[in-house]
């Protein structure tokens, strides 16, 4: 099973993402929801937000002492954030992953935006689409980090092979692909479709697939 | 890029402040105070709604420096209000690149008809409603996150209680009705059609919804993720209190646990004064601020 950090921020685009797959995934806000878990993805959100909601749930030890018995990470955007092990100007958070992140790298809102490319095969055969929003860049890798996309000059995502580790700037959960999380899902040790039978996008995705999961009418 | 693209994009950057509390703050140092309370945006204006109602005259948009300052002091999205209908504010706001302009009811309307065509700006907008119907209409306009109004600056969350449920109910209605109803219940209340069936087919709005309007303590900001809010706004609810920078945090932490009611009870415990309430029904019809946007 695969958990989605429940905090603030893009949970259920990440919910919707492992369903398609058919991956079993749940919410995780206290510690013990880690229990049982291979993978952990952090969504992307506000990282300052979740940064203090990660301290204040003690999930701020209890990732990494999960991480440590083999618990597999993946943070988009605001979660790579958290991942790094420096942030340009500010305090780390987990500090796991063994990269420097250039907070907003891009501006603001009106510098979003999308992008196509290749990725390595062993993730897609063909390219995937990027959504980038506020997003931030990765700007040093550490010695075991291999970057896994560059878009432009700039990092956008990297991965520690043998730390089970991945972070990826732009947001995987918001575009038809599945191919981030069917090999976030491999490397989980979990079954999901090869990378060529997920080759192109869901078509099932739509600009409106987020509020499937999302909070309904109360009451 | 397309406009559809842009839209998706600024659609989907609500989508990341899902789960999380947008504050009013009126200066650099407030502004501090609601980011490391873990605020997931800042909006920046110059009164916060209650001093609006008292000081009363035309509220219009806030000084671009005072903005500008407030951008530069905190690395969390800044959103700016602009008057309701006020083109060229929201071109000043765009010029500005803030990550979201709110074309408020809080401040004076300019426009007493028509609203900002906000498919003609690639910045973000979001737009308060008290029903499905006016929530459609913005959407329709190109409104990228959707806020139900409340009435702001009274600490009194009962608008926004009032305007959640409405929602909620005529969405319901929406979904439960057959089709052949469904055009004249668009007519009758306000509907843009097309909308209309994306909301039937979806049980939800197509976008984002925050609450706004009175909300004033943790409780206020659960009770409003229970009835389907992604989010939650604070405008004078924080800094109107007497200690605003353990409210903030405990807003912010009811927002993400809303349904425990034990930690609640832990969240909630001394915090001090909360602002002062004002009951709906002294506040004269013309100074309501719900009642505007048309």
């Amino acid at each position: 099973m695969i958990g989605v950090l429940d905090l603030q921020g893009g949970v259920v685009e990440h919910l919707g993402h492992l369903h398609a797959l058919g991956v079993p995934a749940r919410r995780v806000r206290h510690p013990q929801e880690l229990d049982g878990l291979a993978g952990l993805i952090l969504p992307g959100g506000e990282s300052t937000c979740l940064g203090k909601l990660l301290h204040q749930t003690g999930l701020d030890t209890a990732i990494p002492a999960a991480h440590a018995r083999g618990l597999r990470l993946w943070g988009t955007c605001a979660g790579a954030i958290l991942l790094a092990k420096a942030v340009e100007g500010e305090k780390p958070h987990l500090a796991l992953l063994d990269i420097t992140v250039h907070r907003n790298a891009y501006g603001s809102q009106l510098d979003s935006f999308t992008a196509t490319a290749e990725v390595p095969p062993e993730i897609s055969p063909a390219p995937v689409p990027l959504v980038f929003i506020r997003a931030p860049v990765i700007t040093r890798t550490g010695p075991g980090v291999r970057v896994l996309l560059a878009v432009g000059d700039r990092i956008a995502a990297a991965a520690d092979d043998t730390g089970g580790m991945l972070a990826t700037v732009f947001h995987p959960e918001l575009s038809p692909s599945l191919a981030f999380h069917g090999w976030f899902a491999r490397l989980c040790g979990l079954t999901v479709p090869s990378p060529e039978a997920l080759r192109g996008d869901d078509a099932a995705w739509s600009r409106e697939s987020w509020t499937k999961l999302a909070a309904r009418p109360g009451r | 890029m397309t406009t559809q693209d842009r839209q998706t994009l600024n659609i989907q950057l609500a989508q990341m402040l899902k789960g999380g509390v947008i504050m009013d703050v009126t200066n650099v140092e407030q502004a501090k105070i609601a980011e490391d309370a873990g605020a997931v945006a800042v909006m920046a204006l110059e009164r916060v709604p209650s001093d609006i109602r008292k000081q009363g005259g035309v509220a219009r948009m806030s000084d671009p420096s005072m903005i500008a300052a407030i951008k530069a002091a905190v690395s969390i999205p800044v959103m700016a209000k602009a008057r309701i209908g006020h083109i060229v504010e929201a071109q000043i706001l765009e010029a500005l690149k803030i990550d979201y302009i709110d074309e408020s009811e809080v401040l004076t309307p300019a426009d007493e008809e028509c609203h900002i065509d906000k498919t003609q700006f690639s910045i973000p907008f979001v737009c308060g409603a008290r029903n499905l119907g006016e929530a459609l209409r913005r959407i329709a306009e190109g409104a990228a996150m959707i806020r139900t109004k409340g009435e702001a600056g009274t600490g009194n969350v009962v608008e926004a209680v009032r305007h959640i449920r409405t929602v909620n109910r005529e969405t319901r209605q929406l979904q439960s009705m057959p089709m052949e109803e469904v055009m004249s219940f668009c007519k009758t209340n306000g509907l843009p059609y097309e909308l209309a069936l994306k909301v039937r087919a979806l049980g939800r709005l197509p976008v984002v919804n925050f609450a706004a309007g009175g909300i004033a303590t943790p409780a206020d900001a659960a009770l409003q993720m229970l009835l389907g809010c992604d989010g939650v706004f604070v405008g004078s609810g924080i800094f109107k209190s007497a200690e605003p920078a353990r409210r903030a945090k405990a807003i912010v932490q009811s927002v993400t646990h809303w349904n425990e009611p034990a930690k609640l009870l832990e969240i909630s415990m001394g915090l001090g004064e909360a602002m002062p309430g004002l009951e709906i029904s002294d506040i004269p019809e013309n100074e309501r601020m719900a009642a505007r946007g048309w």
